[in-house]
Formats: C-alpha cells, sequence, structure tokens
C-alpha cells in the first residue's frame, strides 16, 4: 500500500480514510505494508508501516501535501530547501519506493492519488505486480471541476490508464474518471469511505467556551471543517451566511481548517458585514477539531465537487446533522441529510434556518442519520477490496 | 522680521494583540501580553527598543538644548497607552519625559488617551477618554493642557467646534492645500463656527523633509544641512509668521536611524536657527495666543496628516476595518454598564487606532509590506486576532450578566 499520510501527521480526509480502510482489510486477512513518504510513530498494531525514506512529517507538510497540486511545479530558484519543494518529495518517494519493493514480498501495489502513482507505476514495471490506482480526489475536483495542475493530471491520466484496476470512493467520482479522463467503466469498481468517529462520551468541557457562552444566549451554530480552498465552495456558503444572518442575526458561522483561501474568505466575511458572526479558524485537531464538530448546531459542506466527504458523517458522528451538497460523493450514502446544488445560495440560506429554527426539524435529522451512520462500516468495503485483491492476484499468476 | 517655528512631537505605542485564536476566547482573557523575545507583538520588548533607539537619545538632545537656549521651547503630545507601557516597563524613561517638561518650556498637547478614533464613532467616549488623558497628564507631569489634537491630526468643523466649546485655545491638524487654497500654511487661523479657537496647520512640505525624506539618497537635496534648511525656512515664504513643523517624535532614531545624523541635526539646527535676529520658537498654545487669526478655515469633510489621500482610509478603508471597529463600538451601552475595570480597560485598549491600521490591505495587496509597519504577517491575521479578542470581550460581558 502506498499512501502519503496517515493520523495523526495528516492534513486531511485521505489519512484518516486510509487508516480506516487499511485497519478493516487487515481484519479479512490481508497483510498490510503501508509505505509513507516519512518517518513517524503510529501505534499501529494491524498493519506494519514503513518509511520510503527518513524524513520528519513536518518536511512533507512543509513542501505542500497532496492536496496543494499548486504547489507542484517547475523547480522554482527562490526554493532555497529543495526538501520543501513537493515535486522533489514526488519524485524522491517514487525512486525510493522502486528501490524499496525489489527487497519485499507482496502480491498487490495499492495506490492512494496522484502523490503515489508515480511510485505505483515505478513499482509495478520494477515487480511486474498488479497496480490498483486508488482515487479518492483528482485534479478535476481540487480544481473545482476545472483542469488542475497539468502535471499532476498527467500523472493520473499515465496511472490511471497503466492500472490494472481503478478504485473510486463513489459513483460520483467514477462518472468523473470515465467522463474527463476517459478511462473504461469496467476498470473502475466503487469503493465507499466510511467514518467512525472516536468515542468521547469521557470528554470534559467543550473548548468553544466563546460559542458555549453565546449558545446560552440563544445562538445557534453552523459549522464546517476542512480545507479552504476553491473545492470546498465556501464562498457560497458565505454567501448564504450573509442571507441567513439578514433574517436571523443570532446564527454564527464557525469555518475551521485552513488552506490558501482563508484570507480571501475573511475579507469577503468583511465585505458581506458580517465579521461578527463568522469565525475563520486554521488547521484544528485533536479536541479542538472533536469540539469544533460538538459545538454546531448543524453541520454543512457546500463542497463544488467532493468525490467522498467524510466530514458530514464526522459531524453525524459527533451529534450534529449535516446539509451537503449534491456534488459529493456522500449524498449516494447517505439519506437523512439536506441535498442541495453548491451554487444555490438561496436554498442552502433556506435550509439553514429551517434547521436552526426548528429543533424538532434538526433533532428528527440528525437521529435519522446518526442511524444510518451507525449501519455503515469499512467492513463491506474491505471484503469488497479483499475479493478484487484475490482476483488480480489469480489474474497475475495465470 | 523673524519667524517662529512651532516644534511639535508626538509619540504613541499601543498595546499590540497577540497571535489570539478563537480557542482562547472565553478562556484566556490576556489579548496584550505576548512574551516571544525579538518580536514585534511583544509590547515590552518593542518598549525597550524604542526607549534605547529614540526616547532616550532624543530627550538627551533636547534637554541639552532647552539648556543652551532660553528661547526654544516645543509641544509633545504622548499618549496614555504609551504613558502606562513607560510606567511599568522604563520608569527611567518617563522621568526623562519629565525632566523635558519640568523646563516649563514643552507643552503638552491633549488628545485621547487610547489613541482612539472614538470621536467618529462615540462623541460620549471620546469625552471620556480626553478627560482621562488631561487626568493622567496632570498627574504625571503636573500641567494642564491647553492645546488639542486628534488622532492621526483627523480634523474637522465639528472636532474644532467641540474643542472650542471644552475650552481649548488652540487645535492641530494638517495643512492640506485643497484646503487652505491660496493660503499659506504659516500663519494662525480660525476654525469656521469656531469664537474663541485657534487653528495651527501643519507645513507638511517642511515637515516632511525632516520626518521622511532626511535619509534618503535618492533626493536631490540630500544631504540636509542644517544651513540649508534653516535657509529655506527663513526664505520660503519671507512674510510667514510661524512655521509648523510637526512630525512624530520617532523621527529621530526609529524612523530616522541615529547613523543618519539626524540627531546631531537636532541639535545643531536652532543654533542655526537663533543666527537670525527675530527668529524664535513658540508652543502650539503661544503662537495660538500671540498670533491673529489670519482667515476662517472651513474644512466639512474629514481631514488627515496620513498618506497622500489625508484621509482616513489607511484605519477604515476596507470593509473588514469598518467591520471590526463597528462592532466595538456596538459594545459599548453593555461595556459601561458592567462597571466592570478590567473589561473597561480591555474595550478601550481595542480601540486604539493601529489596530485597524494593521488591517489595512491597500498596501498589502501592492505586495509593497514595508510601506506600513504592521508586527503581524498579513492585514488579515492582524482582523482575525482583533475579531477574536472582541468576542473574548463578548463572552466576559454575558459571564457578568449571567452572575
Amino acid at each position: 500500500m502506498l499512501g502519503w499520510e496517515l493520523p495523526p501527521h495528516h492534513s486531511g480526509g485521505l489519512g484518516v480514510a486510509c487508516y480506516e480502510m487499511c485497519k478493516e482489510i487487515s481484519a479479512t486477512g490481508v497483510d498490510i505494508e503501508f509505505v509513507l513518504p516519512y518517518t513517524a510513530d503510529f501505534n499501529i498494531d494491524f498493519m506494519d508501516v514503513l518509511p520510503a525514506h527518513p524524513q520528519s512529517p513536518e518536511e512533507v507538510r512543509m513542501a505542500g501535501g497532496v492536496y496543494d497540486p499548486k504547489y507542484f511545479m517547475k523547480p522554482n530558484v527562490t526554493i532555497l530547501d529543495e526538501k520543501l519543494d513537493l515535486r522533489f518529495q514526488h519524485n524522491l518517494f517514487a525512486s525510493n519506493v522502486a528501490r524499496l519493493v525489489e527487497s519485499r514480498e507482496f502480491d498487490i501495489i495499492h495506490a492512494h492519488d496522484w502523490l503515489t502513482f508515480r511510485a505505483g507505476l515505478m513499482a509495478k514495471r520494477v515487480t511486474g505486480k498488479p497496480l490498483i490506482a486508488h482515487v479518492h480526489a483528482t485534479q478535476y475536483d481540487q480544481s473545482g471541476g476545472g483542469y488542475g495542475n497539468p502535471e499532476a493530471r498527467e500523472i493520473e491520466h499515465s496511472a490511471l490508464a497503466e492500472a490494472d484496476e481503478v478504485f473510486a470512493v463513489s459513483q460520483y467520482t467514477k462518472d468523473i474518471l470515465i467522463r474527463e479522463y476517459s478511462i473504461p467503466a469496467d476498470k473502475i469498481r466503487i469503493v465507499h469511505n466510511s467514518m467512525k468517529v472516536p468515542d468521547t462520551a469521557a470528554d470534559d468541557h467543550n473548548v468553544h467556551r466563546y460559542l458555549e457562552i453565546m449558545k446560552s444566549q440563544g445562538y445557534k451554530v453552523v459549522v464546517n471543517i476542512g480545507r479552504q480552498t476553491l473545492q470546498k465552495g465556501l464562498t457560497h456558503l458565505l454567501e448564504a451566511a450573509k442571507k441567513v444572518v439578514e433574517k436571523d442575526p443570532k446564527v454564527l458561522f464557525l469555518i475551521a481548517g485552513g488552506g490558501d483561501q482563508k484570507d480571501e474568505l475573511i475579507g469577503l466575511a468583511a465585505e458581506y458585514g458580517i465579521s461578527k458572526n463568522v469565525i475563520i479558524e486554521g488547521w484544528v485537531s485533536g479536541k479542538k477539531w472533536r469540539d469544533s464538530f460538538k459545538i454546531g448546531d448543524v453541520f454543512i459542506m457546500p463542497s463544488v465537487s467532493e468525490p467522498f466527504g467524510l466530514a458530514p458523517l464526522e459531524a453525524i458522528g459527533f451529534g450534529s446533522p449535516a446539509i451537503i451538497s449534491k456534488q459529493s460523493g456522500v449524498a449516494e450514502v447517505l439519506r437523512n441529510c439536506l441535498k442541495v446544488d453548491f451554487w444555490d445560495t438561496d436554498k442552502i440560506a433556506d435550509m439553514i434556518l429551517q434547521v436552526t429554527q426548528h429543533d424538532s426539524l434538526r433533532n428528527e435529522l440528525w437521529k435519522n442519520s446518526y442511524a444510518e451512520y451507525m449501519d455503515m462500516s469499512w467492513k463491506g468495503s474491505a471484503e469488497l477490496m479483499n475479493g478484487h485483491y484475490h482476483s488480480l492476484k489469480e489474474r497475475a499468476c495465470a | 522680521m523673524g519667524k517662529q517655528i512651532v516644534l511639535y512631537l508626538h509619540t504613541h505605542q499601543p498595546y499590540r494583540i497577540k497571535p489570539y485564536s478563537i480557542f482562547e476566547a472565553g478562556s484566556d482573557h490576556q489579548y496584550f501580553n505576548y512574551e516571544a523575545p525579538d518580536n514585534d507583538m511583544n509590547n515590552r520588548f518593542i518598549i525597550d527598543k524604542v526607549s534605547e533607539k529614540s526616547y532616550l537619545p532624543t530627550n538627551r538632545v533636547l534637554i541639552d538644548l532647552l539648556n543652551r537656549h532660553p528661547e526654544f521651547c516645543l509641544s509633545l503630545s504622548i499618549t496614555g497607552t504609551l504613558i502606562d507601557q513607560l510606567e511599568q516597563w522604563r520608569p527611567d524613561v518617563l522621568d526623562s519625559f519629565k525632566e523635558l517638561v519640568r523646563s516649563g518650556r514643552v507643552e503638552i498637547v491633549a488628545e485621547t488617551y487610547h489613541h482612539s478614533l472614538a470621536f467618529f464613532y462615540s462623541r460620549a467616549e471620546f469625552v471620556r477618554q480626553v478627560a482621562m488623558h488631561a487626568d493622567k497628564i496632570r498627574e504625571i507631569f503636573n500641567v494642564e493642557t491647553t492645546a488639542f489634537r486628534n488622532t492621526e491630526l483627523s480634523y474637522n468643523n465639528d472636532l474644532a467646534y467641540w474643542a472650542d466649546e471644552a475650552g481649548f485655545k488652540a487645535i492641530i491638524t494638517e495643512g492640506w492645500d485643497p484646503v487652505l487654497g491660496w493660503r499659506s500654511p504659516n500663519y494662525v487661523y480660525q476654525p469656521a463656527y469656531s469664537t474663541d479657537i485657534k487653528l495651527l496647520m501643519k507645513n507638511y512640505k517642511l515637515s516632511d523633509d525632516v520626518a521622511f525624506r532626511f535619509s534618503d539618497k535618492n533626493w536631490s537635496e540630500w544631504p540636509l544641512t542644517t544651513e540649508k534648511y534653516c535657509h529655506w525656512l527663513n526664505e520660503g515664504d519671507p512674510d510667514g509668521e510661524i512655521i509648523n513643523l510637526f512630525m512624530d517624535y520617532e523621527t529621530f532614531g526609529e524612523h530616522q536611524w541615529a547613523d543618519t545624523g539626524i540627531f546631531d541635526f537636532l541639535a545643531a539646527f536652532p543654533d542655526e536657527w537663533l543666527k537670525k535676529p527675530g527668529n524664535g520658537f513658540q508652543t502650539i498654545t503661544e503662537a495660538a495666543v500671540e498670533h491673529d487669526a489670519k482667515d476662517k478655515i472651513d474644512v466639512s469633510h474629514t481631514i488627515t496628516w496620513a498618506d497622500t489621500e489625508r484621509d482616513l482610509t489607511a484605519w477604515l478603508g476596507n470593509p473588514m476595518q469598518v467591520d471590526a471597529i463597528t462592532a466595538l463600538y456596538e459594545l459599548e451601552s453593555k461595556v459601561m454598564a458592567s462597571e466592570n475595570a478590567d473589561i473597561i480597560a480591555d474595550w478601550r485598549k481595542l480601540q486604539t487606532s493601529d489596530h485597524f491600521y494593521y488591517m489595512c490591505t491597500k498596501w498589502f495587496n501592492d505586495g509593497d509590506v514595508h510601506a506600513y509597519f504592521s508586527p503581524y504577517d498579513s492585514p488579515y491575521s492582524a482582523f482575525m486576532y482583533f475579531m477574536n479578542a472582541y468576542r473574548d470581550l463578548q463572552f466576559r460581558l454575558a459571564e457578568s450578566n449571567n452572575n
């Protein structure tokens, strides 16, 4: 298995998805060696985690990470330390993985998203083992329905074309791969993500003391947690927020996660005159991350293009109903939530007002979505992947 | 016929907000206590730095000038937020300011305690802050104030009317050409709609020769000698009665570093100026009392001494700045009703205009981040830290109501 990150040293949903998925795959009797571009302590007992080469997670994060293809560019003379260059990190990972696989025994190469695809291709060429390219997000998604970084897109194209099989996290993503990447439909398997949040019943008071006291005064809190970038549709959320606040000034918005759009969002909230109602925060983790979900009366994910979207499931797990954009994979598996087109800000505003003003609606939505959430698991997806592993292995031996 | 120089220096330091997130709001009520060494968000570090580079060496030169020249005098404004910080961390520096004032020839100019823009948002709070400042000046320096300046020399007819009613003898602002028209800044004027108060307007060309251009090697007049400068002062406007040289105190040693020769210039300049018979110095109030007003000046729109636009856009020019300051003043009635001294004090420290200046994007957009001074990495960070501090104030108000 080739990945770019695992929690707690991760910057988004990919690391979490890989972790949860591997835990269940290993439970079906598969031995996993998970190769990362960095060294760190993980306290993971269900698989072996190997570094492709020794360096700290911070060095990889500073290079830009899997979510920032804009940092993947021609070598830049202004970059003083080449390790901080995403292209350098990408090439380093590929060449070290190619060397590493010569000394390991395995049957399948399973690579997650474009930063590991070249490593996967090289491993396939060196060893002749079958390659699965697992698509969690494409350049199409990350550019909000555009072309994305041309080089990253080229890497996606060649890997998806040469891979023996392609796993897509949703029908939504499968459609994109067929439409935008011309990948034959029969080569793509849908493997839905799932999510279980940690049990936090024993947690003491919420770290959001400000929001708590405001809630005690009748304020409602709308939460979005995720990277603040074009793909996530947050400018649409602010437009909706403006409409909400006009009707009800006692609705607050907590938008946390950081990203290249952060400053733009701060400026936009001010332009709309709703800075008092909109709290924009950077990257949150640990208790701050959990409590940010928990403080919400409703969670909103207004993404422009979301291959899957685990955040609404996390929110439901932490006790909050969700409003999600129809342009997402999670919309395929979740029924008890409000679904809306990301561009329809009137509708988004209306939904937020309905949920925040009517506890009956809010509670019914959450109760039913929580039941769905409890029924979901990685188990089904893991068994599905296990089956694909076996048939690929047989084909390879034949 | 000689002329009188009205030298006016302004000094101020804000309480800068530390990097303050939403997670601190409600649990950490200290916004101004950043302690990282050598960091521009660390207020004590700044006070120490500016004390050594500017306050102490400048006061040494000024005391020497006061001792050597009985004709030498000047006006000085020093904000409450600076006095408080000097009392806390550098009483030695405050003593050197007291020594200046004890000469009897250094006038202290009245202003808002917190270097705020309260005049434009809450007249009641503005009046309270001016009274607080007057009290503090009396306590520290044992003098009464008779001349008034508003933050950034912001000025309009309303302000002059208020200052006149409040009994001030003089008020000052920028000698901005669109306001002066054909008139010269080198006379005393009277504000429109006023009865007694006089108006002095900065000669920005001659002031900025020192404050901005002194060390500029691309300036055709560089280097500026006291002979050349006094020649301009004497010959520039032969009939002028006064020359209003208004500038930041930190010009000496902070904006213009010691190695530019600025201290030598300051030390030698009165010698050169006083060579001509009849030349002298006056404080703002002296000039206002001793010269007749030449005309009435009508300023219906607010002007300031800042930027090429001479307006408040560096403080209130973008929506973030307007959102932040509006939110802050909306809290006024709750803050005052709380009768909680800590909450009121913190609310006032947040009113200091510098916080809004740090949110200015008009230079940041050009990538010219060196065009203005800010301890923050971006105007957006400045805005976020401010808004989170504002939210903590909201929290404390709600908490004090619940109790």
